[in-house]
């Protein structure tokens, strides 16, 4: 892909936001060690979602400078899906510490579940079924407006 | 190629008048896309994507494939079918939309995942996945049968595009059927490639001194497989010029040969720019280099057709535009790890040498030709050698083509800061407006204007999209929107053919 910055935070909060929480509504509640309620299946994944989306923005800042050494000026796909590991991991950190959003009594399990099953249905759908329905995204620089 | 009309001939606004004078079959079609390779295609595509029904629709032009002229110059510049291209897994030409791209068809019809990891691993841990030359003329065949290409498509040479009394274009043109017609068409679009093969000068002035002796030299792009035949026959030099891609694919072919085929062929290499390290001051401007070569996996990087560098070139101008142009493409070559390596192997047995400097004089010999060389370090050089092969290029001056030439003498058109012919952002010919018709162009003569990639599958396709866009807000057309992109999508990847009133069947 080649994203410019402003595409890379498009694509975040409109992936997230349709096909993430698609997700996290429709299969969150069936997937392994989902918790306890499907209310709660979902508010985990509501504050998963959010943190991802809040905290993402800012590591997309961090990829658009490393990718400014790059001559081609694109990310390679193999880097959207690794930068799940370490965004994951201060998501965990965040929710099982982290103020407002905290979910109570998170154990690493279940968000690997959650977060990474999230993390590469994003990341297929970026990667070529997108341009589906927008053609001109990659061109824009992975912008939908 | 079309019997030339004198432009003066014809008055530069055509009323109906004027072509009853002239005798011509007349033609109406709303939409016609000049050319009729590959930049037509994708116009034809995004077209039928908008719903054009046949009776509106004419893509006119020689050849009857749209990859014929494609495949011609791929053949001749050492690219058969079997060999990989230079563009990217999701440059599909077949299909505005690029997924599932050719890496993944390739892994499908293959049975093997091989092609798809590389993609999904790419740059990273691969080389750039790169189609197959025959997979991509297979793509286009289907395609254009789906289009209904043969139906649309008018044998034709055009020989002018005039503005029309009230609005729109005629195109006068020869057809290759039934002689003189003239196209009344409301929009056009114009993707003719390039003008043809250039050779360096020095070499052009030696086939006219020396006729006798003008098949020992050649242009890559030109048909030349005679030199590699008989270089399979007699120990020989090669003196090959250039060091793009095209010189690239030239020295793996005839090294290949020595390796499998047992050719003795010494080749000389001359450079005239030799890259010993990157290219550029800035970290974050930086291109690699090595050997000589200035490294690339695309002509220019990958994020000018979509990314940051897209976005930048579209807000320059002039100069600027051209220099930043310059700075991302300029002669350069894919960084491929077996071309290197072949390279380094020959270098050492003394089969491959490498010279750098400007070629002050070429001569025939009894068997061959003489090339004297002002070297860089400053001393002369003779090379003699039983072939030249120049591995330089393709025309860039528009005024080579009648038909650019005359848009640009008549037609109100001019040139962008390389010389080309100048486009706006969306495609239209800077000028050229007619009432509400309007004049588009794609492909490599439109390069200098705000988009670097134009003369790749990749750029005739956004070209196409801009265009479909353009005329979107005129209200000529529907816009695309996600749900006819996704309905044609789905026609696509079910094979759905388009019928006469341009409804997938
Ligand atoms: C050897 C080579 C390899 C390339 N490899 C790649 C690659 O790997 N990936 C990539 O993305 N791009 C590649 N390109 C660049 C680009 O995709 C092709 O050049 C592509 O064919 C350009 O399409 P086009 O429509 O502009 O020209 P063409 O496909 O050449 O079509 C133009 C047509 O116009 C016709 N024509 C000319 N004059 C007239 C006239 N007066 N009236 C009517 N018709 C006329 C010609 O006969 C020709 O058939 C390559 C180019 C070359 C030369």
């Amino acid at each position: 892909m080649t994203p410019t910055l402003l595409g890379r935070i498009q694509t975040r909060w409109v992936l997230l936001w349709t096909i993430g929480l698609a997700w996290v509504l429709v299969v969150g509640p069936f997937l392994p060690l989902a918790g306890p309620s499907v209310g709660a299946v979902w508010l985990a994944g509501f504050r998963t979602l959010l943190i991802v989306s809040i905290v993402g923005t800012a590591w997309e800042f961090v990829y658009h400078g490393l990718q400014q050494l790059r001559w081609d000026k694109d990310w390679p796909t193999l880097f959207g899906l690794l930068v799940g590991l370490n965004e994951g991991a201060v998501a965990y950190v965040l929710l099982r510490n982290g103020l407002p959003l905290a979910i109570p009594g998170l154990t690493v399990a279940p968000f690997v579940w959650q977060f990474g099953t999230v993390w590469l249905v994003v990341w297929a759908v970026s990667n070529g079924p997108i341009r589906v329905l927008f053609p001109r995204w990659r061109f824009a620089g992975g912008r939908f407006w | 190629m079309p019997r030339t009309l004198d432009p003066t001939d014809v008055p530069t606004v055509l009323g109906e008048s004027d072509i009853a004078r002239q005798g011509r079959r007349v033609l109406r079609r709303r939409f016609v896309t000049v050319g009729a390779g590959l930049g037509s295609l994708a116009m034809i595509h995004l077209w039928r994507l908008a719903g054009v029904a046949d009776h509106a629709l004419c893509a006119i032009g020689p050849l009857a494939s749209p990859s014929d002229t494609y495949e011609l110059l791929a053949t001749n510049s050492q690219i058969p079918r079997h060999e990989r291209l230079r563009s990217d897994s999701g440059s599909t030409i077949d299909a505005i939309w690029g997924w599932p791209g050719y890496a993944l068809r390739e892994a499908v019809e293959d049975s093997h995942p091989g092609s798809a990891i590389q993609a999904l691993t790419e740059p990273v841990l691969h080389e750039f996945f790169t189609p197959k030359a025959g997979q991509v003329y297979r793509s286009v065949d289907r395609e254009a049968a789906r289009l209904g290409w043969s139906r649309v498509h008018q044998p034709g040479w055009v020989q002018m595009i005039r503005r029309a009394e009230g609005g729109g274009y005629w195109i006068l043109a020869e057809s290759l059927d039934d002689g003189p017609i003239a196209i009344a068409a409301e929009h056009v679009h114009v993707a003719i490639g390039y003008p043809g093969v250039q050779l360096l000068a020095d070499l052009q002035q030696f086939r006219t001194d020396h006729p006798e002796s003008g098949f020992r030299v050649a242009n890559a792009y030109e048909a030349h497989g005679y030199i590699h035949d008989e270089l399979l026959t007699r120990p020989s030099t090669v003196l090959v010029r250039g060091s793009g891609i095209v010189a690239s694919r030239v020295l793996q072919r005839l090294l290949d040969d020595v390796e499998h085929n047992g050719a003795q062929t010494t080749v000389i290499h001359l450079f005239r720019t030799y890259v010993s390290d990157a290219q550029g001051d800035s970290p974050f401007f930086r291109r690699p280099a090595g050997n000589g070569f200035a490294y690339q996996p695309f002509n220019y990087p990958k994020s000018s057709w979509g990314g940051q560098l897209r976005a930048r070139l579209e807000t320059l101008d002039g100069e600027a535009r051209a220099e930043l142009i310059d700075g991302m493409g300029g002669t350069n070559t894919a960084p491929r790890r077996s071309w290197r390596r072949q390279l380094k192997r020959h270098e050492g047995r003394g089969t491959y040498r490498q010279m750098h400097g400007v070629v002050e004089k070429v001569v025939p010999t009894s068997d061959g030709v003489r090339t004297t060389i002002a070297s860089a370090d400053g001393t002369v050089a003779t090379v003699d050698a039983a072939y030249v092969i120049d591995a330089t290029g393709l025309q860039a001056d528009p005024t080579t083509h009648p038909l650019y030439a005359d848009l640009l003498a008549r037609s109100g058109a001019r040139r962008n800061p390389k010389g080309r012919l100048a486009v706006e952002p969306s495609f239209e010919v800077t000028g050229t407006r007619s009432g509400t018709g309007r004049l588009y162009a794609s492909g490599a003569m439109t390069l200098g204007g705000h988009y670097a990639g134009v003369d790749s599958f990749l750029g005739l396709q956004y070209a196409a999209l801009r265009i479909a866009d353009d005329l979107a807000e005129t209200g000529a057309l529907p816009r695309i929107g996600p749900a006819r992109s996704a309905r044609g999508w789905l026609g696509w990847a079910r094979n759905r053919r388009y019928d006469s009133n341009g409804v997938l069947a």
